[in-house]
């Protein structure tokens, strides 16, 4: 029982944050990458548009 | 259109919310007939009269000939549906002037207790939930509802998803609010700060939410705008949050259907862990997530420029959906919690610091190079105000984290003061600039009855703000120092009491701010009743208004 946890735990625990890390530093990645730049710049002018 | 057209049938949507809302009545009639709890039977009426109500709203609706799916467009523009944004920015004004005159009635229940009234249904500890769900809920609520329904629909250039639906989330939204409400008054609580309303209360509000959130995401869905603006991912982090959040923290099981009391499902320190994990991510998504969403739109519209860098607000968004989560644990500290979630909490609170100045320092930059506005146009500068205010609140808060700090603030009216510089400053002004923005926008207006009135409002409601939390750090210092000084022979040097006579001046300050801040709304309360009323119509009337279905 307490070596199931402990198990888990660990799994969960150090996969979990490479897990989480991945997942933000390919966000950092796709936000500052150099070809979304044209597509962002866009993005933000959509409150400024009139329809 | 001829008034002479045939009544047309009723539409499938009408009927089965017709039928629903009938069941629903009769259960409610039911529960009440056997229920012996008086402020349960009341509850249960109300419930059934809203059910008959929307009986005969539907049925009238049908009758009186109104569209059943008005067009999605006309003239090729987006035919917005804008009723119920209009009702939820009411709804927050009046909310918002209740709210704050209750929290300024224990603000000086605490510095004169005799104003308890020795009455059951007025002293403090009903009324302090009283004003915090006002203030949060009721008013932060129904802005958050108001802004989220707007924002969706502009930047998604499309009308809002379902005829009813929208209705439903407004209306039953804020029947929550009258049932939590009047439960606090009339002795029904569950206990936990933030989550007090008791099982049925939070059973309703589940199905409002879900509503809510399909009528967001199915906006989302019909969008014309290829990207979703980053605003809508903010609403949407609040939306899906709070539903996750309200859910975990609220299981619980009733004694009967026939009680209004029920025992939460977990025990102990998980408890704890569990109410803290809900209250540090409802400030997070609640208080936070949503109105940056508020940020992200209003402050670029006004000031007529883009955000300051769009990339920094979609890492500023990642940032803080992955810390926020983690650090709940910062209101456990010295507790039975384990100490390494107490550490835990402590480091993600601390690295919360840097999205959330990255936030700031996106909305303040927004400005750069149109600063002059600041000093012609009162509703920016109240925004402005309030992401500085957000800036302030945010630097305290993982200051306080620190376990050598929050062992001098845990207890004190620091945690007061902090509490108000993010509530009075960010979300609150936040907020009256949003409904400043909007209300010309939803009407149909030139702009304000007064811009001159908002300048009033924004230096009285400033001074009440500064006079709040002044006091509050003060008093919180002192009383912490006080806790914690010993005398030569090792004694405590002051015993609790004298603590609390000591905070007196304190507290009067405290009311004295407070009560600016409920002047400061009550004058733009004024000011958008005249607006609506008295306003100079904008020329052009944008796509013909849409047949808005009877509000009540
Ligand atoms: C006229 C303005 C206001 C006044 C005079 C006021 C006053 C108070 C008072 C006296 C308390 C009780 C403090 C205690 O138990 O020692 C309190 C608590 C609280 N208020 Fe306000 N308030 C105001 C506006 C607001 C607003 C606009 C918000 C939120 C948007 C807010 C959120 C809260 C919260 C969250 C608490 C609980 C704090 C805690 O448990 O640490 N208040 N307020
Ligand atoms: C980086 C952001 C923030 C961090 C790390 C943070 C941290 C903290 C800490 C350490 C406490 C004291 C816990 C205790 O000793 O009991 C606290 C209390 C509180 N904070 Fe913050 N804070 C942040 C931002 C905000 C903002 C922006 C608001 C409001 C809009 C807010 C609202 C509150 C409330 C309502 C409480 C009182 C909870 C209670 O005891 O009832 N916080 N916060």
């Amino acid at each position: 029982m307490t070596q199931t946890y402990a198990l888990l735990a660990g799994i969960a625990q150090q996969f979990g944050v490479l897990f989480f890390m991945a997942i933000f530093l390919s966000i950092v990645a796709y936000a500052l990458w150099p070809k979304n730049r044209a597509r962002f710049d866009a993005a933000a002018e959509i409150p400024l548009k009139e329809d | 259109m001829s008034t002479l057209a045939p009544p047309r049938s009723m539409s499938a949507g009408e009927i089965v919310g017709m039928v629903l809302a009938a069941a629903f009545a009769l259960l409610w009639i039911f529960i009440a007939s056997k229920a012996t709890d008086p402020g349960y039977v009341f509850h249960a009426w109300v419930f059934a009269a809203a059910g008959i109500a929307t009986v005969f709203a539907l049925g009238r609706r049908a009758v009186a000939n109104a569209p059943a799916a008005p067009p999605q467009e006309i003239d090729g523009r987006p035919n917005y549906n804008m009723g119920p944004v209009r009702f939820a920015t009411i709804a927050a004004l009046l909310w918002g002037v209740a709210g704050f005159l209750v929290g300024f009635i224990i603000a000086a229940q605490l510095a004169w207790p005799i104003l308890n009234l020795d009455l059951p249904w007025v002293q403090f500890g009903r009324l302090r939930p009283l004003h915090t769900s006002a203030v949060i809920f009721a008013f932060g609520g129904n802005v958050l509802i108001a802004t989220a329904l707007y924002v969706v629909q502009r930047t998604s250039r499309a009308r809002l998803a379902g005829e009813l639906a929208p209705w439903f989330v407004v209306l039953g939204y804020n029947l929550f609010i009258v049932i939590a409400g009047t439960g606090y008054l009339l002795g029904i609580t569950q206990g936990r700060e933030y989550a007090e309303p008791e099982w049925y209360a939070d059973l309703w509000l589940t199905i409002v939410w879900v509503a809510f959130l399909l009528v967001f995401l199915g906006t989302l869905w019909k969008r014309k705008e290829p990207h979703i603006y980053v605003a809508n991912w903010f609403y949407l982090a609040f939306i899906l949050t709070i539903a996750v959040l309200h859910l975990g923290n609220n299981a619980a099981v009733p004694v009967s259907i026939f009680s209004p009391k029920s025992y939460s499902l977990w025990s102990g320190v998980q408890d704890a862990m569990f109410q803290w994990w809900y209250g540090h991510n409802a400030v997070g998504f609640f208080l936070t997530a949503g109105f940056l969403g508020i940020m992200y739109y209003f402050v670029p519209k006004r000031a007529e420029r883009p955000v300051y860098s769009y990339r920094l607000s979609i890492i500023h968004f990642w940032a803080l959906i992955f810390l926020y989560i983690w650090a709940g644990p910062h209101h456990l500290h010295y507790t039975a919690l384990p100490d390494w979630a107490q550490t835990l909490g402590m480091t993600f609170s601390i690295m919360l610091w840097m999205p959330s100045w990255g936030g700031m320092i996106n909305g303040l930059m927004t400005l750069s190079g149109a600063w002059d506005k600041l000093r012609t146009d009162p509703v920016l500068r109240m925004m402005v105000v309030s992401v500085a205010f957000y800036g302030m609140s945010t630097f305290e808060g993982p200051m306080m984290s620190i376990k050598a700090v929050n062992s001098l603030s845990h207890y004190t009216e620091w945690t007061v003061g902090h509490v108000h510089s993010g509530a009075l400053g960010w979300v609150g002004f936040v907020s009256f600039g949003a409904i400043y923005c909007l209300v010309p926008w939803l009407w149909n207006k030139k702009g304000l009855y007064s811009l001159k009135l908002v300048n009033w409002h924004f230096w009285i409601a400033t001074l009440g703000i500064v006079l709040y939390i002044s006091a509050m750090w003060v008093a919180g210092i002192m009383e912490g120092l006080m806790w914690r000084a010993y005398n030569s022979l090792g004694f405590l040097e002051y015993s609790f009491i004298e603590t609390v006579e000591a905070k007196y001046p304190f507290f009067v300050i405290r009311a004295l701010g407070g009560l600016l801040f409920v002047v400061g709304a009550l004058i733009m309360a004024y000011n958008v009743y005249m607006t609506i009323r008295a306003g100079e119509a904008a020329e052009p009337a944008p796509a013909a208004a849409p047949a808005a279905i009877a509000a009540e």
